[in-house]
């Protein structure tokens, strides 16, 4: 059993081998955790058009989405936001993954996509809606290339490759790439979407952040094998690579939209990663995460490892920097700006787009509440005559 | 399009081409066709229309779906348009999700009522949900066609009435057609509507002829209100589907007994066309509702409830429901026991007129 993309590494799945999951084993790596550059024959030619000064970007975009991360997790302390997601030590799965895609490809995520997000271009405001509580989704799909996040897990999935095979159908080579997590993997629509996208060959790429914790669940309970072995039993080659190495992120995703480009169907990309925070605000991982894991993935860092690499080239100067730095603080700026700025939602606007033709019952209730509203400024609410409206 | 708002079909475009079609400037024509030939014919003008209108489903292409509804247009519109779907719904529905972001009008087919369950997640997590959650950005033309309700002595999970699911879903509209007229044109109403709609098949009535015009065009009933299929001004009676057919019986049966019972074929679940069932209400002042589904929480509980608080002050008796027990649908053998029928119907009617009935028996107060 192993993948079977012309001219990509492919790995073996051994029965006689305890997979230890949670291990960066059988990974494709382009740059090592202190800051190497590592040869890989199949992945090589995909990233070599990445200069330093690009390299010097992906750096600026993982810093200030983790800035971004930072920032938020600080609104959710400071009570403007209900809750938020972090994405903290998957910056490179994100990044890397996402700034290889064209405007015209389109993205299906799950919640925690907020760095992709940043990449699509979503305003600081639109990325804020959610989480502040006004609305059940922040931005127009179609203006950015990305769906509003799928929350049920694993549904986004589906979604892309229906959207691909109606990508496929309009003549065009769009693609579609779906993020989920590693626990989405158990997912029944995770499964019919693979079935489907291979049915039909779908332009559609599978990118897995194997961040190693569905909530408390170790990614251990959803699969005894690799994620990535199980693409190839639905007929779709799968890599499975350092997700906290951005060029090595980089160069399957861009193998994987070549392959759905040129008609070649789904492609499976495990990014082996770590969500180095917790599932949301909400949650305290101190309660199942084992001691001293984090502190190795610490060491993993996909920021630090880059900047090893840029400093190693004579790249990392103190313009350089300050460039980042200043960006960073920017964004985070722009971000509580826009954040504050989200005015709360009219109550009568609860109605607004149920459907997108007029609906006789939802008409009435709208009507009747109005009424109810209006009640209290003609002195119902304060005891005076008048009767109540249901 | 705003099928919902203007019940109007788009009239047949340029784009069809079929030796079927009729040229748009032909006038009206009316042939006799099965209900199931109607939604054929339906659909076929739906795909001729639109190309961006796709079945999907299990074994709708060479073999036409197990109902033989959509007959032949695989061949005719090709695989791409009509598209054999591996055994999922969960990946039919969210495929088709997918399809209409990127554009497209997609037209499921879910091959028998008990197996849309495994795509309830799609439907009512995000069919329903998307065009709101974008805040109208992304719309959802997606039509879910369901077969459903028993009287076929079919094995478990083929003879189900899960409609009150899906009314209960915000977002989602309902219908169900009774007739092959309404098969006709709200097949192609709902194909047509930018909100999704579940478009309910009564399977017992497939095989049921009538004339259809093929032509109504603008001047069909909107697909979200009911229609009066028979007046009379003692009772009302309001069912959908299958059971429209069973009203009209019970309607003729009262009538020999001086009895002159208000026919409604509801054809709208969500949303429910209110307005003409309280005018009919207001003038009977008794009710009656029918359907095939238990009873806890379904249409009728929501219809006897609305009207009551509508009527309440015209009603001369308690809605009486008549309608499938609180238990599983039964084995084929005990099916004629589950089912509403003439004589249940009629025994409602009588408990509404304050007449004896089974619940009072022979010492009734009329």
């Amino acid at each position: 059993m192993s993948t079977t993309h012309e001219g990509t590494r492919t790995h073996e799945a051994h029965d006689d081998i305890p997979v230890h999951l949670s291990q960066l084993e059988d990974v494709v790596q382009l740059i090592s955790p202190t800051g190497e550059r590592l040869s890989s024959p199949g992945f090589d030619p995909w990233v070599d058009d990445v200069s330093t000064e690009q390299l010097a970007d992906l750096y600026e975009d993982m810093v200030v989405v983790r800035r971004i991360d930072t920032e938020a997790t600080a609104l959710q302390r400071q009570g403007e936001l209900g809750l938020w997601p972090p994405l903290h030590g998957q910056e490179a799965a994100q990044i890397g993954s996402a700034r290889t895609l064209r405007p015209d490809d389109f993205v299906f995520s799950s919640y925690r996509e907020n760095g992709v997000a940043y990449c699509r271009g979503v305003t600081f405001t639109d990325l804020m809606r959610v989480w502040r509580g006004t609305a059940a989704a922040g931005w127009n799909p179609y203006e950015v290339g990305m769906a509003t996040p799928a929350v049920i897990i694993g549904a986004q999935t589906l979604h892309a490759t229906g959207y691909a095979l109606g990508a496929s159908f309009d003549g065009t080579d769009s693609v579609a790439l779906a993020y989920f997590g590693d626990g989405a993997t158990s997912q029944g629509d995770v499964n019919e979407a693979m079935v489907f996208a291979a049915s039909f060959q779908a332009p559609v790429v599978f990118f897995c952040s194997n961040n190693q914790w569905a909530i408390s669940e170790p990614v251990g309970l959803q699969s005894k094998r690799h994620l990535s072995d199980r693409a190839p039993g639905f007929g779709i080659p799968s890599m499975r690579v350092d997700g906290n190495d951005v060029l090595a992120v980089m160069a399957a995703t861009r193998i994987a939209l070549d392959r759905a480009r040129s008609g070649g169907g789904p492609t499976f990309i495990e990014a082996v990663t770590y969500r180095m925070g917790p599932h949301t605000t909400s949650d305290d991982p101190t309660r199942y995460r084992p001691t001293g894991e984090l502190d190795e993935w610490r060491a993993k860092d996909p920021i630090s490892r880059v900047a090893a690499l840029l400093e190693s080239r004579g790249a990392m100067s103190d313009e350089l920097r300050s460039r980042v730095e200043g960006k960073a603080d920017a964004v985070a700026r722009d971000l509580r700006a826009g954040c504050l700025s989200i005015p709360q939602p009219d109550p009568m606007s609860v109605f607004d787009d149920v459907y997108a033709e007029p609906h006789s019952g939802l008409e009435r209730q709208k009507g009747q509440y109005a009424a109810y509203l209006a009640s209290f400024e003609n002195g119902h609410g304060d005891g005076a005559e008048g009767g109540g409206a249901s | 399009m705003t099928a919902f708002s203007t019940g109007t079909v788009p009239a047949a475009g340029s784009m069809a081409t079929g030796s079927h079609e009729a040229p748009a400037s032909v006038p009206a024509a009316t042939r006799t066709m099965s209900l199931a030939g109607a939604l054929n014919d339906g659909l076929r003008r739906s795909l001729a229309r639109d190309d961006k209108v796709l079945l999907l489903g299990e074994d709708i292409g060479k073999l036409g779906g197990v109902f033989r509804i959509t007959d032949k247009l695989q061949e005719e519109f090709g695989p791409r348009r009509v598209i054999d779907a591996p055994l999922a719904e969960a990946g039919i529905i969210g495929t088709a999700v997918g399809l209409a972001i990127r554009g497209y009008r997609p037209v499921c087919e879910i091959q028998f009522d008990g197996f849309i369950y495994p795509g309830f997640d799609q439907i009512v997590a995000q069919v329903a949900k998307l065009h709101y959650r974008t805040r109208g950005a992304v719309t959802m033309p997606i039509t879910i066609r369901v077969p459903f309700g028993g009287g076929i002595g079919a094995v478990e999970h083929h003879s189900e009435s899960p409609e009150a699911y899906f009314a209960h879903t915000a977002g989602l509209r309902v219908v169900s057609c009774s007739n092959p007229q309404d098969a006709h044109t709200m097949i192609q109403q709902a194909i047509a509507s930018d909100d999704p709609v579940l478009f309910f098949e009564p399977k017992r009535r497939y095989w049921q002829k009538g004339e259809v015009n093929t032509e109504l065009g603008a001047d069909a009933l909107p697909i979200g209100e009911a229609r009066v299929l028979q007046p009379g001004s003692d009772v009302t009676l309001v069912a959908y589907g299958p059971l429209v057919r069973t009203a009209l019986d019970v309607a003729a049966a009262a009538a020999d007994d001086g009895v002159a019972i208000e026919v409604i074929d509801l054809r709208s679940l969500a949303p429910v066309d209110f307005t003409t069932v309280e005018s009919s209400v207001r003038k009977t002042g008794r009710l009656v509702i029918t359907h095939e589904a238990a009873q806890s929480g379904g249409m009728g509980a929501e219809i006897a409830a609305s009207i009551t608080e509508r009527c309440f002050d015209w009603l001369e008796a308690a809605p009486a429901r008549v309608t499938g027990f609180d238990t599983p649908y039964p084995p084929a053998a005990l099916e004629e026991a589950f089912l509403p029928d003439l004589d249940r119907i009629l025994d409602a009617v009588d408990r509404v007129l304050g007449r004896r009935n089974s619940l009072t028996g022979w010492e009734a107060r009329a």
